[in-house]
C-alpha cells in the first residue's frame, strides 16, 4: 500500500518545519490517518487551500515510515467557507473537530459511522439553516451512541426501571429513577428530556420548537455526558458560542459614539445599531 | 545518550521550533567545536532577547522600549492601523513599502481547537485603542487561512459599529507566477469575487 486514496475531512493541521503541515485527516475506509502537506503553507502551494480544518476531500498520500505523505487533493465540499464567516458556527465546528479527533481514537481503524456523522454535522453547520448548537448537541449524542456511550433517557440509567424520569446522573449515564438517584444528580427542566431524545433520534421537528432555557440545559448535560467519557476536557467546548446573539458592545465604542452625538439616552444609535442584544 | 552538558544541551536544542533530535545533535557538535568567542556572543544574544526585548504597550509588537519604533515615528499614519497575528507579519507588511500607518499585533488567531478565544488575543486592547486614538481605518491582515478567516470575520463583526471607522481586509487572490489551471477552487473563487475593473 504505497500509494493510496480516499475521501476525508480535515480535522486539525500543525506548522512543521519552514513551510509544511502535518494534516490530520479522518477518512471513510483508513479512520484517522496523519499526513505531511509539504511547502503548503507557501502562498504559491498548489492544495494549500484544500487541506484546511472543516474541508471534505479525495486525497491520495503515499505511505511512510512515520507520516503518510499527502501527494494529490481534490475538494468535495468546501464547508470551511460557510463555517468561518459565522463565529458562533466557527466555534461549534471546532467543538465537532475536535470531538471526531477524541473519538476517533486509533489511527487507521474505519469508522465509518463516525465519518459520516461527522460530513453531516460540518455540511449541517455550512448550511447554516439549522441552530448551530442544535447541531453540535445532536452530533454529540449520536457519535456518543455509535461509541456505546449513548446516555438512557427513557429508562432508569441504573435498575431500567421504564421512564420518564426526572433527574439526570452523568456518572450514572443518563436518567435515573428516585431510589438510584445518587448525590449531584441534576432535575433538568421540563422538556429537556424530550429534547435529548428528539436530538439522539434526528427529529428536528421537535428540537426547533424548543425554547431557550431548555436548550441550554441540554447542552450542558450533552457536554457533561461526552467529557465524563472521554476523561478529558475538549479544549473547544468552553469556547463554544452557544447564542447568536453578538458580541457585547464595547465600552470604547459607546463612548466613542457618544462623542460623535450619535447615541441616545438610552445606549443606541439612531441607526438601531445596538439593537441586536 | 552522552555524557551530561553535551546531552542537557542536545535535549534543549531538540526543544526549539523545527529542529529534531538529529539537528539538534549537529548544533550541539558544532558548538562544541566552535571558538569560545562564538559561543559567548550566541550566548549574548540569547541573554539580552530575553531580558532586553519587551513587547511594545500600543501595538504589541517586539520591541526594546516601552513603545517600539514604529509607535514612536512621528511620520506614521497614527490614524490608519493594520491588525496582524505576529511580530513576523509586520516584518512581512513593512517591507512592501507600501504601507505607512501603525500596526496592531493580536498575538494569534481565534482557534478553539487549540484553546484560544478572543481573550486569549489583544482585542481588547484594540477595542480600546481605537476608542481612545482617532484611528479612522482597520486593515485587517490575519493570515489567509481558516483561522485567520475566523478571527478576520469576528473583528469585522466587532468594529463594524464604530462611528467614523471603515474596517477594511486585505485583498486576496492568485499568487503572481502561478498557473491559472493549477489555482484551487477557494482562491480562485475569492479571486473572482474580490475582482475589481481594470
Amino acid at each position: 500500500m504505497s500509494l493510496y486514496r480516499d475521501t476525508a475531512v480535515v480535522l486539525r493541521v500543525q506548522k512543521l518545519g519552514e513551510a509544511d503541515r502535518i494534516v490530520t485527516l479522518l477518512s471513510r475506509r483508513h479512520g484517522k490517518i496523519r499526513g505531511v502537506a509539504k511547502g503548503v503553507r507557501r502562498t504559491s502551494s498548489r492544495f494549500g487551500a484544500r487541506v484546511e480544518p472543516f474541508c471534505h476531500v479525495d486525497v491520495q498520500l503515499h505511505s511512510g515510515r512515520t507520516l503518510d505523505v499527502i501527494t494529490q487533493v481534490q475538494t468535495l465540499d468546501a464547508f470551511g467557507a460557510g463555517i468561518v464567516g459565522d463565529y458562533q458556527r466557527y466555534t461549534t465546528a471546532c467543538a465537532v473537530l475536535e470531538t471526531l479527533d477524541r473519538l476517533a481514537a486509533e489511527e487507521g481503524e474505519p469508522v465509518l459511522r463516525l465519518y459520516l456523522l461527522g460530513v453531516g454535522a460540518l455540511r449541517a453547520l455550512a448550511d447554516g439553516q439549522r441552530d448551530a448548537s442544535l447541531v453540535l448537541d445532536a452530533f454529540v449524542l449520536r457519535a456518543m451512541s455509535y461509541a456505546g456511550w449513548a446516555p438512557a433517557l427513557e429508562e432508569c440509567a441504573r435498575c431500567a426501571a421504564p421512564g420518564p424520569h426526572g433527574a439526570f446522573s452523568v456518572p450514572v449515564g443518563g436518567a435515573v429513577c428516585e431510589e438510584c438517584r445518587p448525590a449531584g444528580a441534576v432535575r433538568p427542566v421540563a422538556g429537556t428530556f424530550s429534547l435529548l431524545e428528539a436530538l439522539l433520534h434526528g427529529d428536528w421537528s421537535v428540537a426547533e420548537t424548543t425554547n431557550t432555557r431548555v436548550r441550554r440545559e441540554s447542552s450542558g448535560l450533552v457536554a457533561a455526558h461526552l467529557q465524563w467519557h472521554l476523561e478529558r476536557r475538549l479544549r473547544s467546548l468552553p469556547l463554544v458560542q452557544r447564542d447568536v446573539s453578538r458580541p457585547p458592545v464595547p465600552d470604547a465604542i459607546r463612548a466613542r459614539a457618544a462623542a460623535a452625538g450619535e447615541v441616545d439616552d438610552s445606549g443606541m444609535s439612531a441607526a438601531g445599531h445596538w439593537n441586536h442584544d | 545518550m552522552y555524557e551530561g552538558p553535551v546531552q542537557d544541551l542536545i535535549d534543549e536544542l531538540g526543544r526549539l521550533p523545527g529542529v529534531g533530535p538529529k539537528s539538534a545533535q549537529r548544533i550541539a557538535f558544532h558548538l562544541l567545536a566552535a571558538e569560545t568567542e562564538d559561543v559567548t556572543r550566541l550566548q549574548d544574544a540569547l541573554q539580552s532577547v530575553k531580558e532586553g526585548v519587551v513587547f511594545c504597550d500600543v501595538c504589541g509588537n517586539v520591541s526594546e522600549q516601552q513603545r517600539c519604533r514604529i509607535c514612536l515615528d512621528s511620520r506614521r499614519e497614527p490614524k490608519l492601523v493594520c491588525v496582524v497575528e505576529e511580530p513576523k507579519d509586520v516584518l512581512a507588511i513593512e517591507r512592501t513599502r507600501e504601507f505607512r500607518g501603525r500596526y496592531h499585533v493580536l498575538g494569534g488567531a481565534l482557534d478553539p481547537l487549540s484553546g484560544v478565544g478572543p481573550d486569549q488575543l489583544r482585542v481588547r486592547e484594540l477595542v480600546n485603542r481605537i476608542g481612545t486614538d482617532e484611528v479612522t481605518e482597520v486593515i485587517i491582515a490575519t493570515d489567509p487561512n481558516t483561522e485567520g478567516e475566523a478571527t478576520a470575520t469576528y473583528l469585522v463583526r466587532l468594529l463594524q459599529d464604530f462611528p467614523g471607522l471603515s474596517v477594511t481586509r486585505l485583498a486576496s487572490g492568485l499568487p503572481m507566477g502561478g498557473d491559472l489551471e493549477f489555482a484551487d477552487e477557494m482562491t480562485l473563487g475569492r479571486a473572482l469575487s474580490g475582482r475589481r475593473t481594470a
